[in-house]
């Protein structure tokens, strides 16, 4: 008697709910488990982990803060793994976005100044969907595989940035960084930490949901994503819908670097690649391509990143929310098979039919 | 300086540098072989690189580091293989997971397993020994080929295993079996060959390696931790793999060009050349010329067919019952 | 095989089936799709294990647990879909995965064995050659060996005339008799009726999972026998259909010529004709001469590189597919999974994807959830479209159902022109009644409809004119009532009625 796995004759509704928690909470557990094994005591760094993100007011707020752009960046990248592109290169977009919205901080110095934010963060976004439609070109006209371009793109575009922070577009005091934009052009604050920034991205959750659930060309991408050939089959342009889809994945991209820029760090430095381009990935996978949970899944993740910087002052590795960030996605990965299929064992139902 | 000096330490950084990447793209190319795509390379070699320091740096023996190395990237491999051979789960994501976990877990045992003088963080720490180079008498005074022959004993091994996984794909009944899971998989599984069972031990020998090539970094050279000390080198393994079209003997040329573009940056210092273009431009370029090589080589394999060929089912799960 | 029987979720595959097969001899499985002969030879190789009931090799009773078990017991099957890893050479293939094979193949060697046996039941195979590179008759040769060379005596073989033309049939045929000559026994699994009367000595007729006869082949009258016993009623061998009354063309082909990508002979070596509205014009030969391609090419699904296809008037030669879906193109292609359906997607989404851009379904950008919903129920019905509802992923359908969905799709859609290539592929008889049943249907209407088949009876029975490719050429167009097998099977070989 064999336990093994068979295919279900219809999605599991259960399980895709069920899952996704399951796989959090073992996610948790494991994390104890490597907590305890390096003689940290798991219950403590947990306790405060959450009070590190969610403790107080202001906590709650860099919380908050923080889950912006990590949820334009799930968006971001969910749009593209709609169409089964793998953007690994959320990261590289981003910075584009912020040397995007520096370039006219720093030398659009004709604009009066309260046009330097929204021409800022619309040039921010143009170089973010640039820079995402270099792969996407590449993979409409030649196949080319668009895992490592994206990829590589992010190193080249790090590389580049560093130059500009250190070296062509240095403040003259200091070591590095480029000079802060000015104070009437940053993106505002409503409420302690959390800038206007949030209002865009629930704006573009909202708009998103709208075109990729019920309109003409979001049909056309999930077909792409599911069946390029049969898509192609009914008339679907593959190549410009790839490159139409990688324009947008890198326009929210560049859209929270520019947004991050111009409400937190106000200018190009070190520790632009902040990683959120990398979490989005998790976010877009966990939230299933559904741009309403990406919401919760972004919280999720700002809170794991708060909370491991408060780990620092307790001489605790801050590491540990890097661990966990990798670790959700494990458990979550091996329990998605159990929504196509089932465990069964073997003399009683086998293989289906011939 | 001159030229010909010049080219010899050009030869030798290269080679250096090449180590590492030629012991993961080999153990990439037998994974990928045999169908599974395993992106986790970066956050294995990192992961590999900590324990081989971590042993060295308590114990002091270096042999046991590399074992240690091995054998941490064999398990967090596992974990790859239990996910994508088993749990049937998409190889990309995995892999992306799996470099995360191991890159996040990689920092944290950094700041994790030092001594308490130095708040428990292993960077900034040194070794007691390292493998340095052994000079084999007379062959390496010949001008530039003499690097070859002045070079550590894991490059020596290079030399031994190259030869032998060219050899082990090709003329072996394993190498058929390898071959023919990535290629065909329902057919090696009519055949009797238990797909999932070739899978999971290449994955688990090509993460074993790929944590040797992390090793390679840390204990080599000034020996040293830093966290995320392998710098994207897992991504252009993966771009190697390609390159050499899934070929051991091809992964000797994408390893010495790349290595030399990456040691071109020191030896130029080295040399006390002013640079020319931005050390940031040199920097990024290794990634700049994988793309282009990349798109090169995916268009010219359009135009002849089958010449720089994937194994067919490279990425894809596979079970008997799938229709 | 002793009182096998066999359960699938929710299907009895095999009820308590008895098969004997004698040495020397051949035995043919006939059924349709679906009556659970792949089943039944699947645990005689022991990919699957039975129920209940017993099996009996050479008089001594055997429990096969896996393709090894059988092979060692001298039992080899051959798959509709070979068992080859293309990129590998002849040699290798054979040898693949054999238990006693040393850490170095002798190649050298391996290679003097397999010319020796393919010298002996003249099968001609290059031990060199690389699998990719072999057309589908040699392939199915390499098959063959590699049973014989792993000492197979009975020999499983599941449709295999069902890629070659009719002389590699009779090579085929050939073959068979030397092995029979040896000693060797065969059982070949197949719904060909024809290939039933020649091939074999005698008949098993399997119906929805039972064994509902067993004849000796010279005992059987003809072929209207043998349909009768495998579908349990009169089949149609002629079906309804209107008066021929041919109007303007609708589709015309001058000269089309495709190359390959890196050179060669042309995939489409000039090919001509004209389907008129009101007409079904069939083109018949072996899959591989050019006729998916030709299809594609019409559906602006792949790039021509001379020559015009012109479409109710307007030259559509290498025009987008969806400029060729907007002149009124409906398509049902060659790889209903591939091509056909969106398998993650539901029923209704799959039905709606040829109409979506339109008004009838959609206001500007936006889908109109609503309207769809009614349109998808409303083909449902029409079409009997057996699924538990509209949301149903449309891979969880048989395959039946499938093409049923697609052809829902495709005749709601047709304005005029409709593309049906392989469309009864896999299907059982009833599905492909009713698939006949709709082209015709479309033909009576007006529409000019386009029909590549595989099956040569189907083409008699359905089209108007029948056209024959072979090699990327049309080698002739007939009227469909005044040909027949004969003819058809030359010109699918190449051979032209002026000489060999």
């Amino acid at each position: 008697m064999r336990t093994h796995l068979q295919k279900r004759d219809s999605r599991s509704r259960r399980m895709t709910i069920l899952v996704p928690v399951v796989s959090l909470l073992v996610s948790f557990l494991l994390g104890a488990i490597v907590l305890l094994l390096s003689k940290a005591d798991p219950l403590v760094t947990y306790r405060a982990m959450l009070k590190g993100a969610f403790g107080s007011q202001t906590k709650l707020q860099y919380t908050i803060a923080k889950a912006v752009p990590l949820l334009l960046c799930g968006l971001a990248v969910g749009v593209a793994f709609r169409l089964k592109f793998w953007n690994i290169g959320a990261e590289g977009q981003y910075i584009a976005g912020v040397i995007g919205i520096t370039w006219v901080m720093q030398f659009w110095t004709f604009l009066p100044v309260w046009l330097l934010l929204p021409i800022g963060m619309a040039v921010g976004v143009a170089c973010g969907a640039l820079w995402a439609a270099i792969p996407g070109v590449l993979k409409a006209q030649w196949s080319v595989d668009e895992t490592l371009t994206t990829l590589m793109m992010n190193y080249i575009i790090i590389g580049y940035a560093e130059y500009l922070y250190i070296n062509a577009w240095k403040a003259p005091r200091g070591n590095m960084g480029t000079i802060l934009y000015p104070e009437a052009a940053w993106l505002p604050r409503i409420w302690g930490r959390v800038h206007a920034g949030i209002y865009f991205a629930l704006a573009l959750v909202v708009v998103l949901y709208f075109i990729l659930y019920k309109t003409r060309w979001g049909f056309e991408l999930n077909m792409i994503g599911k069946n390029r050939r049969a898509a192609q089959c009914q008339g679907v342009c593959i190549k410009r819908n790839i490159v139409l889809g990688m324009l947008l994945s890198g326009a929210i991209a560049g859209l929270a670097g520019a947004i991050d820029s111009a409400a937190v760090t106000h200018q190009l430095t070190k520790g632009v690649n902040s990683g959120y381009g990398f979490t989005g990935i998790i976010i877009a996978w966990m939230s299933g391509l559904n741009p309403f949970v990406s919401i919760l899944v972004a919280l999720i993740m700002a809170a794991l990143e708060t909370g491991s910087d408060a780990l620092q002052i307790l001489k605790l590795p801050s590491a540990m929310g890097e661990v966990m960030q990798g670790l959700i996605l494990i458990p979550l990965l091996a329990g998605s098979v159990f929504i196509e299929y089932r465990l069964a064992r073997s003399g009683t139902h086998t293989e289906a039919t011939a | 300086m001159n030229a010909l000096d010049f080219t010899t330490r050009l030869l030798a950084a290269t080679l250096a540098m090449g180590t590492s990447l030629t012991y993961a793209t080999l153990g990439e190319v037998y994974t990928e072989k045999s169908g599974v795509l395993n992106l986790g390379m970066e956050g294995t070699m990192l992961l590999g690189a900590l324990a081989g320091f971590a042993t060295a740096f308590k114990t002091g023996n270096l042999l046991l580091a590399l074992i240690m190395a091995m054998a941490v990237g064999a398990a967090l491999s596992l974990i790859h293989a239990f996910l994508c051979v088993t749990m049937r789960a998409n190889q990309v994501v995995s892999g992306l997971a799996i470099t995360m976990f191991g890159s996040g877990l990689a920092n944290f045992l950094g700041q994790r397993l030092g001594p308490a003088s130095n708040r428990y963080n292993l960077t900034g720490m040194n070794l007691s020994s390292k493998f340095s180079n052994i000079a084999i008498p007379y062959l390496c005074d010949i001008p530039i080929i003499g690097a070859l022959f002045d070079v550590s004993i894991l490059t020596y091994g290079l030399y031994v295993l190259v030869p032998f996984a060219w050899f082990f794909l090709y003329k072996t009944r394993h190498g058929m079996v390898i071959r023919a899971v990535g290629e065909n998989p329902r057919t090696a599984a009519a055949m009797g060959i238990s797909v999932s069972r070739v899978r999971y031990l290449y994955t688990l020998i090509g993460g074993m390696f790929a944590g040797l090539g992390g090793a390679c970094l840390s204990l080599s050279f000034i020996p040293s931790w830093n966290d995320g000390m392998t710098g994207g080198k897992g991504w252009i393994v993966i771009a190697l793999v390609i390159f050499s079209a899934w070929n051991p003997a091809r992964v000797v040329i994408g390893t010495l060009v790349f290595g030399g573009i990456t040691s071109l940056q020191f030896s130029i210092q080295a040399a006390g050349f002013k640079l020319m273009i931005p050390a940031q431009f040199l920097g990024f370029s290794p990634y700049l010329i994988t793309l282009l090589v990349l798109t090169a080589m995916t268009i010219i394999a359009k135009k002849r067919k089958g010449s720089f060929a994937s194994p067919s089912a490279l990425g894809t799960a596979f079970a008997i019952d799938d229709k | 095989m002793i009182d096998i029987t066999k359960n699938f979720p929710g299907v009895l595959a095999n009820d308590r089936v008895s098969l004997t097969l004698h040495k020397g001899e051949v035995l043919a499985l006939l059924g349709e799709n679906g009556a659970g002969k792949s089943t039944l030879m699947n645990m005689l190789i022991g990919l699957y294990q039975p129920d209940s009931g017993t099996i009996f090799v050479n008089g001594v009773q055997r429990d096969i647990h896996s393709p090894q078990d059988s092979m060692a017991l001298g039992i080899g099957m051959i798959h509709q879909e070979f068992m080859l890893v293309g990129n590998m050479s002849v040699a290798e293939n054979i040898v693949l995965g054999m238990k006693d094979l040393p850490f170095i193949p002798p190649m050298a060697e391996i290679k003097k064995k397999i010319t020796a046996l393919s010298k002996r039941y003249g099968l001609q195979v290059y031990p060199d050659r690389i699998i990719r590179d072999l057309s589908v008759g040699e392939q199915q040769r390499v098959e063959i060996l590699k049973l014989l060379y792993r000492g197979a005596d009975i020999l499983i073989l599941d449709e295999p005339t069902a890629v070659l033309t009719p002389g590699e049939s009779r090579d085929l045929n050939e073959i068979l008799k030397r092995m029979l000559a040896e000693g060797k026994s065969a059982i070949f699994i197949t719904h060909k009726m024809d290939e039933v009367m020649s091939f074999s000595h005698t008949v098993q007729v399997l119906r929805r999972g039972k064994s509902v006869a067993v004849k000796p082949t010279r005992e059987i009258a003809n072929v209207q026998e043998l349909a009768n016993m495998m579908v349990g009623r009169d089949i149609l061998f002629s079906l309804d259909r209107g008066p021929y009354e041919p109007g303007p063309a609708m589709i015309e082909v001058d000269n089309l010529v495709m190359l390959p990508i890196g050179g060669g002979k042309p995939i489409l070596d000039g090919v001509t004709f004209s389907v008129r509205s009101g007409e079904i014009f069939g083109i018949a030969g072996v899959a591989g001469n050019g006729q998916q391609q030709l299809t594609e090419a019409i559906t602006g699904l792949l790039h021509v590189d001379g020559g015009s296809i012109t479409l109710n008037g307007k030259n559509m030669t290498n025009k987008s597919p969806l400029a060729i879906i907007k002149g009124g193109v409906s398509h049902i292609p060659a790889d209903r999974g591939r091509m056909g359906v969106v398998g993650d997607m539901s029923v209704g989404e799959n039905l709606s994807m040829k109409k979506y851009r339109t008004a009838e379904l959609s206001r500007k950008a936006v889908m109109q959830k609503s309207r769809i919903r009614r349109f998808a129920e409303d083909l449902i019905e029409r079409f009997t479209i057996k699924t538990p509802s509209q949301d149903t992923s449309v891979k969880f359908l048989s395959g039946g159902n499938i093409q049923k969905t697609i052809l829902a799709r495709e005749i709601d859609f047709c304005r005029g022109i409709l593309i049906a290539v392989y469309p009864s592929r896999g299907l059982d008889v009833g599905a492909t009644e009713a698939v006949r049943q709709n082209l015709i249907k479309q033909r009576d209407n007006g529409s000019a409809v386009l029909l590549v088949s595989e099956e040569l009876e189907e083409l008699l029975m359905v089209a108007d004119r029948i056209a024959v490719m072979f090699e990327g050429r049309i080698m002739d167009i007939l009227e469909a009532n005044k040909t027949g097998t004969e003819e058809l099977g030359m010109l699918m070989a190449g051979v032209t009625r002026e000489g060999r």
